[in-house]
């Protein structure tokens, strides 16, 4: 039944079986083969989940261990940049289900507007990632023992995101509270920033894959190759870019609103 | 959904598309976009104690949001619910377990710490 569609498919199959266009020959129906796709997606994004698990978990142990760097190192984060990209995000997420929707109903041109439109967000996402880390690499908010270099910083490369935290700043450019700190605790403020690193950067990696995966998409949907029967493609490509929403959903509040 | 390209039942166990009406799409993200503000309310709040406990339930509320209706799993089999399901599961199995192990060494660790740990200045 799924096989009559409005949508044309004039040919280049040209190899006179009755069975749909889009049909492998491994598979007995639409429905099985579409089926079958999307068991397959949702055993990837298993793995996915369990893939950045990992790094959550590592999370949470240290913050378990050490509470009290995880909250004074979180206040380097930029909150507001954070919450955009969450913003941008969801938007995204929205574009890309509508486009589900646009190529389950045969709409062309909305499916390209909005694979477009994801794209863009996406871009986006990753401009501001790329701003807020030029930041801590010029103010040496790093992992590891790097992280001892924004103690030595020069105060005029401080920016004033930096100094709005005056309590901790004095006028030699120091933080005044983190100089009484515990030596040992200064050394864990780069525990911090490698979690950060490694979520954001993962995170991050998992974008940039997504918009190659999004860009492939959008050429065939600019040659109007899907359809209502056919909008797998457009469905599985979707669902992983849900899913990297979802892992951005828990990071920013466990990163940036540690109060 | 009269715009759907097939003309029976949407709920028919053997349609291929079930597109999700844009009406509940946008409600959605709005709602999302509500939670995001409201977490960042909350997370500027102290709540003795309780601050992760809530930006975890928020962020919960959002990514089941996400699941049922952007990944459409509310209309899917329940199998494939299950699926993620259980990869949520084993991921609370491996923190409960590195949290009972980690316990185990705190004390060697924190000896350690104290006598091999060098601060560059």
């Amino acid at each position: 039944m799924s096989s009559t569609t409005a949508d044309a498919h004039a040919g280049g199959h040209g190899h006179g079986h009755d069975h749909p266009k889009h049909l492998a020959h491994h598979f007995e129906t639409l429905e099985q083969q579409y089926g079958s796709g999307k068991l397959g997606i949702w055993t990837f994004l298993l793995t996915e989940v369990l893939f950045f698990s990992a790094l959550f978990v590592a999370y949470t142990m240290y913050r378990a261990q050490y509470p009290e760097v995880f909250q004074f190192a979180s206040q380097y984060l930029d909150t507001n940049l954070g919450a955009i990209n969450t913003i941008v995000l969801l938007f995204s997420s929205l574009t890309v289900a509508w486009g589900v929707r646009n190529a389950m109903l045969g709409q062309h041109k909305m499916l390209c507007i909005n694979l477009l439109l994801t794209l863009a967000c996406a871009g986006g996402f990753m401009g501001i990632k790329y701003v807020e880390y030029s930041h801590k690499f010029h103010e040496g908010t790093l992992w590891g023992g790097h992280v001892d270099s924004i103690f030595k910083a020069d105060p005029a490369d401080i920016s004033e995101t930096m100094k709005e935290h005056s309590h901790a700043w004095n006028g030699d450019g120091e933080l005044v509270a983190v100089k009484d700190l515990d030596p040992v605790f200064r050394q864990r403020l780069g525990l911090f920033f490698a979690v950060y690193f490694c979520l954001t950067g993962l995170h991050g990696i998992h974008v940039l894959i997504g918009m190659i995966l999004l860009t492939w998409l959008l050429l065939r949907a600019m040659k109007k190759e899907f359809g209502p029967d056919h909008f797998g493609a457009i469905d599985f490509g979707g669902l992983y870019w849900h899913l990297v929403d979802l892992i951005w959903i828990f990071l920013f509040p466990l990163l940036y609103l540690i109060s | 959904m009269a715009d759907s390209s097939h003309n029976h039942d949407a709920h028919d166990d053997h349609g291929l598309a079930h597109p999700v009406p844009l009406k509940l799409l946008f409600a959605v993200f709005f709602t999302l976009v509500g939670l995001t503000i409201l977490t960042v309310i909350t997370g500027q709040m102290t709540f003795a104690g309780f601050d992760l406990a809530l930006a975890m339930v928020i962020a919960t509320c959002k990514a089941t949001l996400v699941c049922l209706i952007f990944m459409h799993l509310k209309y899917d089999k329940p199998f494939l619910g299950m699926i993620f399901l259980f990869s949520v599961l084993f991921v609370g199995l491996f923190l409960a377990f590195t949290f009972l192990d980690s316990n185990e060494y705190n004390a060697d660790i924190n000896a350690w710490v104290r006598d091999n740990m060098t601060i560059s200045q």
